[in-house]
């Protein structure tokens, strides 16, 4: 049964992710860079979700793997080729070794502790990465790519302008077809498929993850970790694994956003942006499955969309009112959009804290159920 | 020796500042049981009144110059502060010592601040888990700082110190040294007299009167307290109100060091978290013994012939981590922090 | 007063109907069949304004984008035309960009890479912008400059400093109007020699990331060769809020000068410091000790306060110049807004100029057409006197203002007086100078 609707959840999670460009025409998100930002963070947070949502194991320090990954990712591109394979494989490998390492030293203490703990380390990793260590990631600038890369494996390319990043010739920045649906202007590239294919795949170890044995061990932690001791059990290396598990998806999703665009700046490994998954994860609902996928796209929608909206736009808006109340409008609404965009995300995310610990996936569940008129176990079908 | 002897002063006034803040967080910590990621927020807001005090005094009359002009050829206009036109040689005096105004201001301001905080917010949060915790407190940071932002803008807004206290003391002709080896300036070492007094006044409150029994106790057993008939619910309340004052404090004093901007507060999260977490969480001791060692590590590791000594072997410079080196290293050999209970924060 | 309202209405709603996009379709990219990426189709041109709304450069990011609201205007033939009756060129008739007229959108920064590419890659992509424009900082402006050169679009960088933008980062989309690391110390140099004496011995502070190292070194090599000796250089991290640590052992290691190697809020409260431990007050080696500031800009002024006064640094150009162009710009944005425009706000205004005039004389939007006719480009009456876009590294060169804090500020936005204004050719370099070596800037890209 249970496994039915795992199977039903997969599938209508991934026709959702393929049909991206055309379901999201129509709130302006359906352009190749913010849908590939969408996924790829995505990836990001369900990695996280498998640590935080299972083990309530708090890591602020999450960013230095994604930073660590893209830093990889970008060096094989300037050494070795452009094809992404190699890439995306060493930014796992290398972010599995730092999160094995950070890991290793932070899981000895558990609680605010450890949240203390992976902050001061990806803090470090951060200041390192942004001054002393300029050699490698090109500081402040961020690594780029430059016209006399070596890239070995790659045959000599047009000498006036840097190659682009491939997937055995398919070049992940290319539109392959830009048809109009429904009025609207659609662009389907091979990056976003890429990526988009890594986050079923990446639903998917989730589903098994959440659903394994070794998942039920790591909820147990988090239920009652000192029961769980007694029970003979260490958690240690359960927890170890979660941890490196979460550093591997932050690791990609890093590999990935250097495939997308190849530039790796340090600014990626700041806490914030390890606080801004944190927030995608709880947004979305944390140890829920979709939740976090959900988190992602919001977060993201609001950096790349709401910032955008100007007093111009907001004039647009509401032009067809009076004069007086668009001018009145335009002075209510404009402290929240455009430049005040990080202050309507951080009231959105004090409702959700306080009102749905759940996160909008039991919002959503609340109106389903309201709206069927149900009863409440019905609507968990499927995303529990 | 003189630069030791600088840097050590250097570093008990940088751990002054990150032991008032370690204190406040301290004290929600230990008597709510709260992890308060919106501390900082409450020391920044503290600045800001130091802001807007200044801003009100500086509300101005304003008249025609008959013979200047601005840069757009209209009359340029003189403004006279209302204050000093109201109380005349007092309001001078009241604009030239804004900060020890705003002190005043600020201490009925931020209790008030922090009761609302408590009543409104954080009373819901006693229950949840520390991640929620967290989240809110750390959603609320987010919130106290955009609004800020909103209002006064991203750039700093400098706040001097009186014109009495602005410059510098030469220490070292103090103690036989040479001229100008140790100098150091006055309204930081007013800064660190104050910070003492302040950490000297929570201190004697919470140790010699009833209510900071009361408020001990309660740290210690909540339920028995309350299965006492006292009501340790409004105390705790209050506790958070100080803390808030304390954290205001802190803020407001440090206006005419480094000029106040709105996310000042997250600048010093994270610092005071690690300061908190090395002294010990809960310990108030601790934190206040924390906030001076790291201030003074983070000096010393500042010292150029410490830079370059470090640099000598080849390691990248110190200054830029060593208060997250040393957070790990006490973490990991002194699992409690410093001077931590057991049972704290632990699960 | 209600025609300015009505003005800045129809202005917003030019900026609205791109904008508006945000719920709409848009016609946009692979335009393949103009041969260059996002061809503008219909009746409007669309430019990207990428500036800082978060984060610490917010405010200067404001400033920018007033200016470019206020470029726009004028090239649409609203308000009084600012410096387009100043300036040499004489193409631009107030009828947008070869008769379409000129929308446009803006984004959020925040002062980093990653978010800087990402909003101007939404501009690309979504919006169609031709054109982007803006930054606060070095790092962000190579970045989105690497952005656009794939992109095949234009990129008129912003406020950046760093030698690196057209030296060993310069791209051929890329042009830079703003002066840099090595132009501000070859202006400084020589007149910290004069008012300080030629035997000095600096300390510097110096942000330790690259637009710090690159001030630095070429704040030494300048003031080396008037014959100061240079003490010491101690790095700083950028993370540093409070710089006692740092300010505290300079007045006793034998140096009579301090040099500050620092931006926005690291230069703020590095200074401030300085001047709290009375610094200033001092004698050493039997002279006044001072400080130094290479770069200036107006917020940083205002944010360190009276801390400013008396200290050298550089501008690019401020708004108390008595030539027509700065008259007619201040006049206009004085109008405006209220008070007068930053450094920031005049280089963005000037840079939306110089690619719509640049587009007019080419006869196109076509990327590789505008750089054409930006390469070599020479004009005046932009504020700067006679400039020269140099086709080797897409740098322009002017001259370089030096500055001192204002003693007597009568406002808040007094609180600089111009020094000297050093001519261009003595802050010139051959296109080849060891430190602006190592990169190319590649061919043109025109997408498409």
């Amino acid at each position: 049964m249970n496994l039915m609707k795992d199977r039903l959840l997969l599938i209508i999670f991934a026709c959702v992710v393929l049909a991206a460009p055309l379901i999201f025409a129509p709130t302006g998100a359906a352009y190749p860079d913010l849908l590939q930002r969408f996924a790829i963070y995505g990836i990001f947070a369900i990695g996280f979700n498998i640590l935080f949502g299972l083990t309530g194991y708090l890591s602020f320090g999450h960013a230095a793997f994604l930073g660590v990954g893209s830093y990889s990712a970008v060096w094989m591109f300037k050494l070795l080729s452009m094809n992404i394979v190699p890439a995306l494989l060493l930014s796992i490998v290398i972010a599995g070794v730092f999160s094995l390492l950070i890991g290793y030293i932070s899981l000895r203490r558990s609680g605010i502790y450890f949240s203390i703990l992976t902050l001061a380390l990806a803090q470090m990793c951060y200041n390192l990465a942004y001054s002393v260590l300029t050699p490698l990631t090109n500081g402040e600038t961020g690594l780029q790519l430059r016209l006399d890369d070596p890239r070995i494996l790659d045959a000599a390319g047009d000498a006036g302008s840097l190659p682009s990043t491939n997937f055995f010739g398919l070049e992940m920045k290319e539109v392959f077809w830009n048809p109009t649906i429904f009025g609207y202007d659609l662009q389907f590239n091979w990056g976003y498929y890429v990526c988009a294919l890594l986050l079923i795949l990446s639903f998917w170890i989730s589903i098994r993850i959440f659903r394994s044995p070794f998942g039920l061990i790591l909820r147990a932690v988090k239920t009652n970790q000192t029961r769980l001791n007694y029970t003979g059990i260490n958690s240690r290396p359960y927890t170890l694994a979660a941890f490196v598990i979460s550093g591997m998806f932050a690791g990609l999703a890093g590999g990935l956003l250097a495939t997308m665009d190849p530039l790796a700046g340090a600014e990626r490994m700041q806490w914030t942006v390890g606080g801004e998954v944190v927030l995608m994860v709880v947004l979305g609902g944390m140890g829920t499955l979709s939740g976090p996928v959900l988190g992602a796209v919001f977060i993201k929608y609001f950096e790349n969309i709401f910032s955008k909206i100007n007093d111009g736009v907001l004039h647009g808006w509401f032009a067809i009112m009076p004069e007086w109340i668009e001018n009145a409008m335009v002075l209510i609404v404009s402290p929240f959009v455009g430049k005040g965009w990080h202050l309507t995300l951080g009231a959105l995310f004090m409702i959700v804290v306080i009102f749905l610990p759940g996160g909008l996936v039991e919002g959503a569940q609340k109106i389903g159920a309201k709206l069927s008129g149900a009863n409440k176990r019905a609507a968990k079908v499927g995303i529990e | 020796m003189d630069a030791i002897l600088l840097q050590v002063l250097n570093g008990i006034d940088k751990g002054s500042a990150y032991a008032l803040i370690a204190l406040g967080l301290t004290l929600i910590f230990g008597t709510l049981g709260v992890v308060n990621f919106a501390h900082g927020a409450l020391f920044m807001i503290g600045a800001f009144v130091a802001v807007t005090v200044g801003k009100i005094l500086d509300i101005s009359k304003v008249t025609l110059d008959p013979v200047r002009v601005d840069f757009l050829g209209n009359p340029a206009k003189i403004k006279t502060p209302y204050v000093t036109e109201w109380f005349g040689e007092f309001g001078f005096w009241m604009i030239e010592w804004s900060v020890l105004v705003s002190v005043i201001v600020a201490i009925p301001v931020m209790v008030l601040i922090g009761i609302i905080l408590e009543r409104g917010l954080i009373k819901h949060f006693y229950d949840r888990p520390h991640a929620d915790q967290i989240l809110v407190t750390f959603g609320l940071a987010i919130v106290l700082q955009e609004v800020i932002k909103a209002v006064f803008g991203a750039n700093p807004i400098p706040q001097s110190a009186p014109e009495l206290l602005k410059g510098s003391l030469d220490f070292g002709v103090m103690i036989g040294m040479a001229e100008n080896t140790v100098i150091y300036p006055l309204w930081r070492l007013v800064y660190f007299c104050f910070s003492d007094l302040i950490i000297g006044g929570v201190f004697a409150f919470l140790r010699f009167t009833t209510f900071g029994m009361v408020v001990r106790a309660g740290m210690a057993d909540r339920e028995t307290v309350g299965l006492l008939g006292i009501n340790i619910d409004k105390r705790f309340t209050i506790m958070f109100g100080v803390a808030a004052a304390v954290a205001g404090l802190a803020g407001v004093m440090y206006t005419p060091i480094n000029p106040p901007n709105y996310h000042m507060g997250m600048d010093f999260l994270v610092l005071s978290f690690v300061v908190v977490v090395v002294g010990g969480m809960g310990s108030l001791p601790g934190a206040v013994a924390a906030g001076f060692l790291l201030g003074i590590l983070e000096s010393f590791a500042s010292m150029p012939l410490i830079k370059d000594a470090i640099a000598a072997i080849g390691l990248p410079s110190i200054d830029q981590i060593i208060i997250y080196l040393v957070a790990v290293i006490v973490l990991l050999v002194r699992p409690r922090g410093l001077m931590g209970k057991a049972g704290m924060m632990e699960d | 007063m209600s025609k300015l309202i009505m003005n800045r209405r129809g202005l917003l709603k030019t900026g609205a109907a791109v904008g508006a996009g945000m719920a709409m379709p848009t016609i946009l990219t692979a335009a393949s069949h103009a041969g260059y990426t996002n061809a503008p189709t219909g009746s409007t041109v669309t430019l990207g304004f990428n500036v800082p709304q978060t984060g610490a450069y917010a405010d200067e990011g404001a400033d920018e984008l007033r200016a470019y609201e206020l470029a726009v205007k004028h090239l649409n033939g609203q308000g009084d035309g600012g410096m387009m009756n100043t300036f040499s060129s004489k193409e631009l008739k107030g009828n947008g960009i070869l008769g379409k007229e000129v929308a446009f959108v803006t984004g959020d920064t925040q002062t980093k890479s990653d978010a800087a590419r990402a909003s101007a890659q939404s501009m690309i992509q979504k919006d169609g912008a031709v054109m982007i424009t803006g930054g606060s900082s070095s790092g962000v402006a190579i970045a989105v400059q690497g952005l656009c050169q794939e992109a095949g679009v234009i990129f008129m960088a912003g406020l950046t400093h760093s030698n690196d933008t057209t030296g060993k980062d310069k791209k051929a989309n890329g042009f830079r109007h703003f002066f840099n690391g090595y132009m501000s110390a070859a202006a400084l140099a020589p007149v910290l020699a004069e008012m300080y004496g030629e035997d000095r011995n600096a300390y510097h502070l110096t942000a330790d990331y690259t637009w710090g190292w690159t001030q630095q070194e070429s704040i030494q090599a300048a003031t080396e060769a008037k014959g100061w000796n240079t003490v010491a250089n101690v790095l700083t991290p950028l993370t540093t809020t409070d710089f006692s640590s740092y300010v505290a052992p300079v007045l006793n290691s034998g140096a009579d000068i301090l040099v500050l190697n620092h931006y926005g809020g690291n230069m703020i409260n590095s200074l401030t410091s300085a001047v709290q431990f009375g610094l200033r007050d001092k004698m050493v080696n039997g002279k006044n000790f001072e400080i130094v500031v290479p770069l200036y800009s107006r917020l940083m002024a205002r944010g360190a306060g009276e801390n400013v006064k008396g200290i050298f640094g550089s501008t690019n150009w401020h708004w108390s110049l008595q030539d027509e162009g700065s008259k007619a710009f201040v006049q206009s944005f004085g109008q405006e807004y209220g008070f007068p425009p930053s450094q920031a706000a005049h280089t963005v205004y000037c840079q939306t100029l110089l690619y719509a005039d640049a587009c007019e004389r080419a006869g196109t939007h076509n990327p590789c057409g505008v750089a054409e006719a930006l390469e070599g480009f020479k004009f005046s009456g932009l504020g700067n006197g006679d400039v020269e876009y140099r086709a080797e590294d897409h740098q322009c060169f002017k001259d370089v203002l030096v500055v001192k804090g204002k003693e007597n500020p009568t406002s808040e936005f007094d609180l600089l007086e111009v020094v000297q204004v050093t001519p261009r050719a003595q802050v010139e370099y051959p296109a080849d100078h060891p430190m602006f070596a190592g990169g190319a800037l590649g061919s043109c890209n025109a997408g498409g």
